[in-house]
């Protein structure tokens, strides 16, 4: 039993037929096949797979795809523009926010989602902010001062 | 991580919704709980029904002197509301202590209250604010007390086919003061023990006091005793130690990995002082 839907992802709009019990990150990674957002612990627990939908920042292996349909995807792919870093991502490279990159993806989306509501947070919004983001290698500081970075070269 | 199969059905209307519930199929809303629970498969419902696109159970209005919450408001939408910071700011404050950004964007004031997690945020604020759920059925309508509707872990009033369909919550005037105090388990972010407070006095006179209390027991529950001993005191240092003290007394606690229930028990006493004086001080 499957279903159409239709979602607009990085700006591309595709149709695929679904079951309904595909997770949103096993539709992005092997159907679309965006493998930027990662399987980090499948739980709900890592944040690796964060992506954004409408517009909000959600852990998509806690989502069926079919809930998606007819919204608007970013995923980590669509941040970049014209071979051009978003700001986030550079200040992520700037700052040594990242070892093996792993929980990047979802840190980096998470952060999209701290500065969009808080243009200029402080480091305990920020913590607060990237509580659903378990990295295991930085001991976070560096991601702190990342998105600190981020905030700066954003103008807050 | 695969969930069994099963159907899907996405309706515009609550009608519709509630046609399919009394069928037998089972509510979808924020995802937050039931999905880990269908990809763990501890739960493997045959029909979903996604309430998400309902639009008519997406609110936050001000109505007849209170605050109606759509079930499917999420966590974020509580928090940032501002007729709810305004006029109802316990329920905006303990919402910002659930989960984290990814989980207050998708999980739903409705979707939490009808999981009944006994660890849960908002049965504390809502037994403290003494609110009102509204269930509805295809057939039905009915208002309950959060009293009521909390009976037992992961428990409630709900009946087979009915839906929570809104939260209502009160508007406290001058000289109310309210706080959550929440100890987290820092693996899942769920309470230990959360204690929500919410005073009112007169004068130098404490005139209502309302206490909520989850993650010490089976359910989220009213600690009547420690109310009746603040209320008519002046709320000193030595009363609210007195009161706190009160808050878990006979009840049952529970005991897990992350806590004693001895442990749980001191918790609450500690935490619902500091939630006590934070209250009192707050009043304006
Ligand atoms: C990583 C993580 C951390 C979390 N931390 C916390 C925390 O710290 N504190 C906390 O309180 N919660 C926490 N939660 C749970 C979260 O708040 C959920 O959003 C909430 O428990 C369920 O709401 P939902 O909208 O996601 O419901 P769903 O998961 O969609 O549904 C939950 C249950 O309620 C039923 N249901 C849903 N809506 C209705 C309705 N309107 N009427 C009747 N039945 C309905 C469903 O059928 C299902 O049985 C956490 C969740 C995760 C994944
Ligand atoms: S893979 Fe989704 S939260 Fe870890
Ligand atoms: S950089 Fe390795 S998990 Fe975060």
């Amino acid at each position: 039993m499957t279903e159409t839907i239709n979602v607009s992802i990085n700006g591309t709009t595709y149709s695929h037929e679904v079951e309904p019990r595909l997770l949103l990150i096993h539709y992005l990674r092997e159907v679309v096949g965006l493998t930027g957002p990662h399987i980090g612990c499948e739980t709900s627990l890592c944040g690796a797979c964060t992506v954004e939908l409408n517009g909000k920042a959600i852990k998509s292996c806690s989502i069926f795809a079919i809930q998606c349909d007819g919204a608007k995807i970013l995923t980590i792919e669509g941040m970049a523009a014209d071979g051009k870093l978003h700001k986030i991502q550079e200040a992520f490279w700037n700052e040594h926010g990242l070892q093996c990159g792993f929980c990047t993806p979802g840190m980096i989306m998470t952060t999209k989602q701290i500065l969009d509501r808080n243009r200029n947070p402080t480091d305990q919004e920020i913590r607060h902010g990237l509580d659903g983001n378990l990295c295991r290698c930085t001991g976070y500081q560096h991601i702190v001062n990342a998105v600190r970075a981020a905030a700066r070269a954003a103008g807050a | 991580m695969i969930p069994q199969q099963f159907e899907y059905s996405a309706p515009k209307t609550l009608d519709e919704a509630l046609g399919l519930l009394a069928e037998g199929a089972k509510p979808l809303a924020g995802g937050m709980s039931l999905i880990p629970m269908m990809k763990l498969r501890l739960a493997s419902p045959e029909h979903l029904v996604d309430l998400g696109r309902i639009k008519d159970l997406n609110y936050i209005r001000e109505e007849g002197g209170a605050i109606h919450i759509g079930a499917t408001a999420t966590h974020q939408d509580v928090l940032s509301s501002p007729l709810l910071r305004g006029k109802c700011p316990l329920l905006a404050e303990t919402a910002a202590h659930i989960g984290d950004v990814q989980v207050r964007n998708m999980g739903t004031i409705g979707g939490s209250v009808a999981h009944a997690d006994p660890s849960a945020d908002y049965p504390a604020a809502l037994q403290a604010l003494e609110a009102k759920i509204v269930l509805k059925g295809a057939k039905s309508e009915r208002t309950v007390s959060a009293e009521d509707f909390f009976v037992d872990t992961f428990t409630t009033a709900l009946e087979p086919g009915e839906i929570v369909r809104e939260v209502i919550v009160p508007i406290d005037g001058d000289g109310t003061g309210t706080n959550y105090q929440k100890v987290l388990q820092p693996a899942s972010g769920f309470a230990i023990v959360g204690v929500a407070v919410r005073v009112r006095k007169q004068g130098e006179k404490v005139t209502l006091a309302r206490i909520g209390v989850t993650g010490l027991s089976n359910r989220a529950f009213r600690a009547k005793e420690a109310e009746k001993a603040l209320e008519g005191r002046s709320g000193s240092p030595a009363e609210i130690q007195a009161v706190a003290a009160l808050v878990g007394q006979g009840i049952d606690a529970n005991s897990d990995l992350h806590a004693s229930a001895e442990y749980r028990l001191h918790l609450t006493a500690v935490y619902a002082a500091k939630a006590l004086a934070t209250a009192l001080g707050r009043i304006a």
